[in-house]
């Protein structure tokens, strides 16, 4: 063994040993998140973000640790495939806990997306009349009506 | 079929994309196993036939790797800063629903936007209005109309940053005219 090989062993073992500590204090602010944070939108952001980083981190200290070239393709794929599935996941859940108003209001600073829905479900609210109306589980949910009557969850500011 | 079938070089970064994917999951990259893969690539796509993704028609290497690795800083920046809230702020965060109106309207663009200001912490597309084009992003920490500002210019600058990546000329060149403007 020459030294080179040595002192480039510590720092391939240094670096991976650093990015394993910080990768996995990326999971513990995603606990800290989902125990901390108020409603579901916010613990959104602490359930899947933190894992862009801290998978990526991880990954990357584990390629370092297993000196092959053919680990890489593998955990770029790993990565690549948490990038596409992750904002999708996200947004889904937070759709739905939107559309179901499972937030709230008082912690929002502004909400762009209150006064679009209302209008919306105006315009449904005209078409339950008719009951050739489609989509009608939703347009006649009491959730919507609540919204038009000026329920708790209109007009925040 | 009634479907406009997709030529074959509109099909390629798909193909690549596939036998990338075998060779990743097989760890061998052999020209056998490549060409089995890529054969097998051909079937699926013929097979399962999705509806083509409209690109652009360009890409430019030189300004996607700088995007990617200020994407990474800014995650790492972000991941940081979303932990911090987490232990510092906690229940008491402030959040908002801000709406984003954007230049594009290809599908390809709003969705690759999208994805890329949700991977950011902090920020989280809950509704797309496909018609206008325009995102509403929850964004955590946003206690004033300035806060909603700096993220509608951030994620504004996101999507100029994607199409000049990979918009087409016709978005690039209205994007030339505004930023001279």
């Amino acid at each position: 063994m020459n030294p080179e090989t040595l002192l480039g062993d510590t720092v391939i073992d240094a670096v991976s040993a650093v990015f394993m500590v910080v990768g996995a204090l990326m999971s513990l602010g995603a606990a800290i998140g989902l125990l901390r944070f108020p409603d579901l939108m916010s613990r959104m952001h602490a359930a899947t973000k933190p894992q862009v980083l801290g998978l990526f981190l991880l990954l990357f200290a584990l390629g370092l640790q297993l000196r092959t070239w053919w680990a890489w393709p593998v955990l770029v794929v790993a990565w690549l495939f948490q990038l596409l599935t992750v904002p999708v996941s996200a947004h889904m859940v937070g759709r739905a806990g939107y559309r179901t108003k499972h937030l709230h209001p008082e912690l929002l600073s502004s909400d762009e997306l209150e006064a679009v829905v209302q209008q919306a479900a105006g315009k449904r609210g005209f078409d339950d009349e008719n009951p050739a109306g489609f989509n009608p589980d939703d347009a006649g949910s009491p959730d919507r009506r609540g919204r038009l009557d000026g329920g708790p969850g209109a007009g925040s500011a | 079929m009634s479907r406009k079938r997709v030529s074959l070089r509109q099909e390629l970064p798909l193909l690549v994309w596939l036998v990338i994917v075998w060779g990743a999951l097989w760890q061998n990259f052999s020209p056998g196993n490549l060409l089995f893969g890529a054969l097998i690539a051909v079937v699926v796509a013929r097979l399962f036939y999705l509806p083509p993704v409209e690109l652009g028609g360009r890409f430019n290497v030189l300004r996607a790797v700088p995007f990617a690795f200020i994407f990474l800083a800014k995650v790492v920046a972000a991941s940081f800063q979303v932990l911090s809230l987490a232990v510092v702020r906690g229940p008491l965060v402030i959040s908002a629903v801000v709406a984003v109106p954007l230049r594009s309207h290809s599908d390809l663009l709003v969705t690759a936007t999208g994805h890329v200001i949700s991977l950011i912490p902090g920020s989280l597309v809950v509704e797309v209005d496909r018609s206008t084009s325009t995102l509403y992003i929850h964004g955590v920490n946003i206690r004033s109309p300035e806060d909603a500002a700096k993220l509608r210019q951030e994620v504004r600058d996101t999507e100029a940053g994607l199409i000049r990546i990979m918009g087409t000329k016709d978005e690039l060149s209205a994007l030339k005219q505004e930023v001279g403007a």
